[in-house]
């Protein structure tokens, strides 16, 4: 069974975004970026599922700009067998991503396509879905258990209310929640094995797909500022001042 | 110009989001047509009958949407999104699955969670855990947006009375199943729409812990939250989480115990009215965004706060 995961490349979770003078977007100039850490979660899966004989072959995908094949290293690193790139510096949005993805899947015939829910960055939630539609295939979000058992594959999903189990046909589109694993480090031996592993290079052209964005941003700005408060010395005077200052209990 | 707005309900009643979603439908102006798509769901179409500024109800009791499998709801929303010129959903597990599949099948963007509406085709969202307020235009001919529940106020749920027409459905695609489901039982508020909110972090040290918690949210009528630390050890379920990634709040009261204050954190709770962080850290970023700061150790706190409120 071929397993086929997207990553994203995306500014480092850790670090305070900052918002550009102009408006246009924020700063990426000099800052950390790394592998968003849903997508961590679905590459480490996918190396499981080989670790457990289920999965036979793990290719690695990812569609940006030329640094997006560091992003494919890291997951080369991690333990996939081969990398995708899809390379173009035009702004994608979810829909062109899940259109390019549709376009590599249908060359690579995976049983199984692992994303993570969400990215980090545009916090979208959509390009899973949105792939498993254009596919025709199942879909199953936010896993945090995934059995594949032969034509089929029964999965556990976080909903709002506890957890929901689904069974689906494969093959199907599946997006990562937090508690799906624990992705792995790659060691210095594997980071150094990861560079001679073979990444293809494609473009949207050569897919002939179409990724021209849909939505135009207008304007990006900083969130208000919430203003400090004040710190209170005991338990009892808090609850005075929630009761008789701020009057919510 | 018409809207489709799609209900969040148990079958028998509408939930909030419903209310707040609906707010954002009439400031996009046009006629709004709400969706109740469920197995038995005839009282929830009737509640949604008595919304003012719904112009008609469309019912789809069908068992193909008894669970509200994406690939079925996705169909049915295909099915129906031709007639409008925008398809508004309130940000539930079932709508974030199933209106992206439904936007790409019929060849449009969607707009994830909103806290704004523009005008007609321009909306405001958050992007970078909050950190970025983005406001975007969209050319598509039919916008598919989510709404996030805190960036409007609700509707009020009395006062309509539209009519509830009943629609056929979509079928079921068969391409998945429901095998079952384990939901957290609580008498407490749920999380979204509770107007207190008590949440515990990695501080908390055990998911027993929560139980101290528990007692104080039982004194608020309050509901129980977690930060994604306290989850990641397994404090707690992740239905607990609020943050980016997990739920977001907008509590008239919100009280932070043991948690720091990450970024993706603040994500969830940073638009509540009166926020109260409690940490033995004093450096802890929480304190940034409290209106009421405590520095104490938590399981002093924490039952002291419960004694206090008894008084």
């Amino acid at each position: 069974m071929k397993v086929l995961v997207a990553v994203k490349r995306v500014i480092d979770a850790n670090v305070k975004v900052r918002v550009k003078a102009d408006g246009t977007g924020v700063e990426t100039a000099n800052v950390k970026m790394a592998m968003n850490p849903f997508c961590e979660i679905a590459v480490e899966e996918a190396i499981r599922m080989k670790e457990a004989g289920k999965a036979t072959e793990i290719v690695a995908v990812s569609c940006g700009g030329a640094s997006a094949q560091e992003t494919i290293r890291t997951a080369l690193a991690m333990g996939a067998d081969r990398g995708i790139h899809v390379q173009t510096d035009v702004e994608l949005q979810p829909l062109a991503v899940a259109k390019l993805l549709k376009a590599v899947a249908a060359k690579e015939q995976p049983q199984i396509v692992l994303l993570g829910k969400q990215a980090v960055d545009d916090d979208c939630n959509q390009t899973g879905q949105m792939l498993a539609g254009l596919l025709g295939w199942p879909q199953a979000t936010f896993a945090s258990k995934i059995v594949p058992n032969g034509s089929d594959a029964t999965v556990t999903r976080e909903v709002d209310a506890g957890l929901e189990t689904i069974s689906l046909k494969l093959p199907a589109v599946m997006t990562t929640d937090l508690r799906l694993n624990e992705p792995r480090y790659a060691s210095l031996p594997n980071i150094m094995k990861a560079k001679k592993k073979p990444i293809e290079a494609l473009t949207p052209d050569a897919l002939g797909v179409d990724v021209a964005p849909r939505l135009k941003t207008l304007k990006v700005a900083e969130p208000p500022k919430r203003k400090s408060g004040i710190k209170v010395k005991s338990v009892a005077e808090l609850v005075d001042k929630l009761r008789n200052e701020a009057k919510v209990i | 110009m018409a809207t489709l707005l799609i209900a969040e309900h148990d079958n028998t009643a509408l939930k909030a989001g419903t209310l707040h979603a609906l707010t954002a439908a009439q400031k996009v102006g046009g006629e709004i047509h709400l969706l109740v798509a469920g197995s038995g769901c005839k009282a929830a179409a009737d509640a949604g009958a008595k919304l003012p500024g719904v112009a008609k109800v469309l019912l789809c009791d069908d068992a193909a949407y008894a669970h509200g499998l994406a690939e079925n709801v996705a169909a049915l929303l295909v099915k129906l999104a031709p007639s409008y010129s925008h398809v508004l959903a309130p940000v539930t597990s079932v709508t974030k699955s199933a209106m992206p599949r439904a936007a790409a099948l019929l060849d449009v963007a969607q707009i994830s969670e909103i806290i704004g509406v523009e005008s007609p085709d321009t909306f405001v969202r958050t992007t970078y855990a909050g950190n970025a307020i983005t406001t975007v235009q969209s050319s598509d001919k039919i916008k598919f947006i989510t709404v996030r529940g805190t960036g409007f106020d609700a509707a009020p749920a009395e006062g309509g009375s539209a009519a509830v027409e009943s629609i056929g459905g979509a079928g079921d695609t068969g391409l998945s199943n429901f095998v079952g489901q384990e939901l957290s039982r609580s008498e407490r508020p749920e999380l979204t729409s509770a107007r207190i909110v008590i949440s515990g972090g990695r501080g908390m040290q055990a998911g027993e812990n929560f139980k101290m918690l528990e007692k104080v949210a039982d004194k608020l009528k309050a509901a129980v939250g977690a930060s994604r630390a306290a989850v990641d050890a397994g404090f707690v379920p992740n239905e607990y989480q609020v943050g980016q990634t997990g739920k977001i709040v907008a509590p008239d009261l919100y009280v932070a115990i043991g948690i720091s204050g990450a970024i993706q954190h603040l994500a969830g709770m940073k638009d509540s009215k009166i926020i109260v962080a409690i940490n033995k850290d004093e450096e802890a970023p929480i304190f940034q965004v409290a209106d009421y700061g405590l520095v104490a150790d938590l399981f002093t706190a924490v039952p002291e706060l419960e004694a206090e409120l008894s008084k």
